[in-house]
């Protein structure tokens, strides 16, 4: 597959605090109209990775490439951050109106007010604001202050955005609202963005590529299905909870459930979609259920399918069984259960799950189908 | 008691009927003092400014430095710029010791520490990623640094009024290097001194009460400043 260049390239990126280092990124190639997810633990590196790409942390050894030119001068950093934004944690909002704070960006590249107008009016709309474009800064909720500061973003029109956790400090419903409207203008505008988060389900709502971070080392870089179907190590295994996550379109509806062709295998899954709509679908290995023999009729598990047992690792308490019933498939299964039905490598099984125990992590039409 | 009574009738009549000297008096003392706080505020703001938000070795030390300033003796300002002005002195050419210029250095040497002070610590108290939000929306270093100014506004306008405050009340600086000569450099506190022990209290009262109106109305646009709400 030939690829377009990258928008943005970083090249053997170190960073040194006080005798340790504290990131080591090699390579990192970011596509335009990309979303890409940072995700780890707490110190991984996430934010520093963010600051460094976005030239905001310095000093760094290591390169950085805007559209195939390097940034090196004074002149060339200044110009390439005049083309980014980026969101923190805190809304960090300046002591002024809500439409002062949207403009700001504008005012500070001279832009003639009536154009600035136009811009912050469209964006106070776009993120629901616009209600309180004349109220200060300093009396907003969190959820409120935070589209503040992400319509001040997308009103220099950035050619590349970062967000560092940006939905951290919210409560879970204002998080919703404000992720589904992020990802709708994401989507809408093709903005690449580079997301720092904690939080896996927000980076697999909203990213084409993850990449997971710890120590300051990215230890993995892929479609989400792919690291969450194939992480590499043990660090990544256990960091995204080795689900079984597939994507597949929806081409039956039932009352409450659907059917979803994945990899030639139809799977029921409670949910409410629309016919031919792209779907990503999460299966928890504690959900599956092995068995030797089974009649389909007396067992309320939707989802039957035959497949063999292509490795079993010991985890424990309990053992992981790789299946491959057309589609991949994990298991979780207790060393009992694994001894009384002599389950072994290279053994036929059928396993089943119910239709509930699928959750839906993930729909829409522009998904990037990467499995 | 009845000297007190007399006083106070007497300064009534003085401020009422405008009294010419009084009125001069205090007029210098606003244009030497406002003279003073004005040139403080650009040193004091800009070094305060640069000082909070660069990196640099010593610069505890310098902070320190700076905070200690800001409770330094008056009356030793004035013993150095004395010195330094005297005849003999390094500047002595310029003739300038027993002016209202040289009221004016003191003053700005008392006040800009004060300034700078305040500066500092309104600066330092911003959020630390606010500069990389404001750098991260394209701003310029000087963009960046008056956008912090701007931030900081409500307690760089208590630097101002404290810088102010501090020197409109001062006495001890301003007679050494004013010389407080009559119609020159006479101000509100050098003459309360000099009418006070010559037993003049009705004119002394009069310029005490106009000094304390000013005290009070100075205080009074700070504690407005400072009881804005601000819940973050």
């Amino acid at each position: 597959m030939i690829e377009s260049s990258p928008l943005l390239e970083a090249r053997n990126i170190e960073v040194e605090r006080g005798g340790t280092i504290i990131l080591s990124v090699q390579s990192l190639l970011i596509q335009k109209g990309e979303i890409l997810s940072l995700i780890g633990p707490n110190g991984a590196g996430k934010t520093t990775l963010l600051q460094t790409s976005s030239y905001l942390l310095k000093p760094f050894k290591g390169e950085l490439f805007f559209k195939g030119e390097k940034i090196n001068s004074n002149q060339s950093i200044f110009e390439y951050r005049r083309k980014l934004a980026m969101i923190f944690q805190e809304p960090l909002l300046f002591d002024t109106t809500v439409l002062g704070n949207v403009a700001s960006g504008l005012k500070i590249r001279g832009m003639a007010r009536g154009e600035i107008r136009h811009r912050v009016m469209e964006q106070l709309d776009r993120f629901g604001i616009i209600h309180l474009s004349g109220r200060s800064a300093r009396t907003l909720s969190g959820g409120e202050a935070q589209r503040a500061s992400l319509a001040r973003a997308f009103a220099i029109q950035p050619e590349v955005l970062f967000l560092d956790e940006p939905f951290a400090s919210l409560d879970p419903p204002t998080r919703d609202s404000l992720i589904e409207d992020l990802e709708n203008i994401l989507r809408k505008t093709k903005t690449t963005t580079i997301f720092a988060t904690h939080d896996l389900s927000e980076a697999l709502r909203l990213s084409d590529r993850m990449a997971v971070m710890n120590q300051g080392k990215i230890f993995q870089i892929g479609s989400p299905a792919e690291v969450m179907n194939h992480p590499i190590d043990e660090f990544v295994a256990s960091f995204v909870g080795v689900e079984t996550i597939l994507s597949g379109r929806v081409i039956k509806k039932y009352k409450g459930t659907f059917l979803a062709s994945i990899l030639g295998q139809e799977i029921e899954v409670v949910g409410d979609v629309h016919l031919g709509e792209t779907v990503v679908i999460c299966i928890r290995p504690e959900n599956v259920t092995l068995s030797t023999s089974i009649l389909k009729e007396a067992t309320s598990a939707r989802n039957m399918f035959t497949g063999k047992i292509l490795k079993i690792v010991p985890l424990g308490l309990y053992q992981k069984v790789q299946l491959d019933c057309g589609f991949p498939l994990i298991a979780y299964v207790t060393n009992h259960s694994l001894d009384e039905l002599s389950l072994a490598e290279g053994k036929e099984v059928k396993a089943s799950f119910k239709a509930t125990a699928v959750t839906v992590v993930r729909r829409g039409e522009d998904f990037k189908n990467n499995s | 008691m009845d000297l007190i009574l007399e006083g106070i009738k007497k300064a009534f009549c003085l401020l009422v009927g405008l009294d010419p000297e009084v009125m001069g008096i205090t007029l210098l003392s606003l244009e030497v003092s406002g003279a003073a706080t004005l040139i403080s505020l650009l040193i004091g703001i800009s070094i305060g400014v640069m000082v909070a938000l660069s990196r640099f070795p010593g610069k505890r030390i310098v902070v320190s430095l700076i905070n200690t300033g800001m409770g330094l003796p008056p009356v030793v300002v004035g013993l150095f710029v004395t010195i330094f002005l005297w005849r003999n002195g390094p500047f002595g050419m310029l003739g300038i010791l027993y002016t209202p210029t040289a009221m004016i250095i003191a003053q700005t040497v008392i006040a800009s520490p004060i300034v700078m002070g305040i500066t500092l610590a309104a600066i330092q108290q911003l959020p630390q990623k606010l500069r990389l939000q404001i750098l991260a929306l394209g701003a310029t270093r000087f963009q960046m640094v008056w956008i912090l100014i701007k931030e900081a506004r409500l307690p760089l306008l208590a630097a101002v009024m404290a810088g102010f405050g501090g020197v409109i009340s001062e006495v001890g600086a301003s007679i050494m290097v004013g010389g407080n000569i009559k119609g020159y450099s006479r101000v509100l506190t050098t003459a309360t001194v000099m009418e006070t022990s010559r037993g003049n209290f009705d004119i002394a009262i009069a310029l005490g009460i106009i000094l304390l109106l000013l005290a009070y109305f100075i205080n009074l646009v700070l504690t407005q400043i400072q009881q804005r709400e601000r819940p973050r």
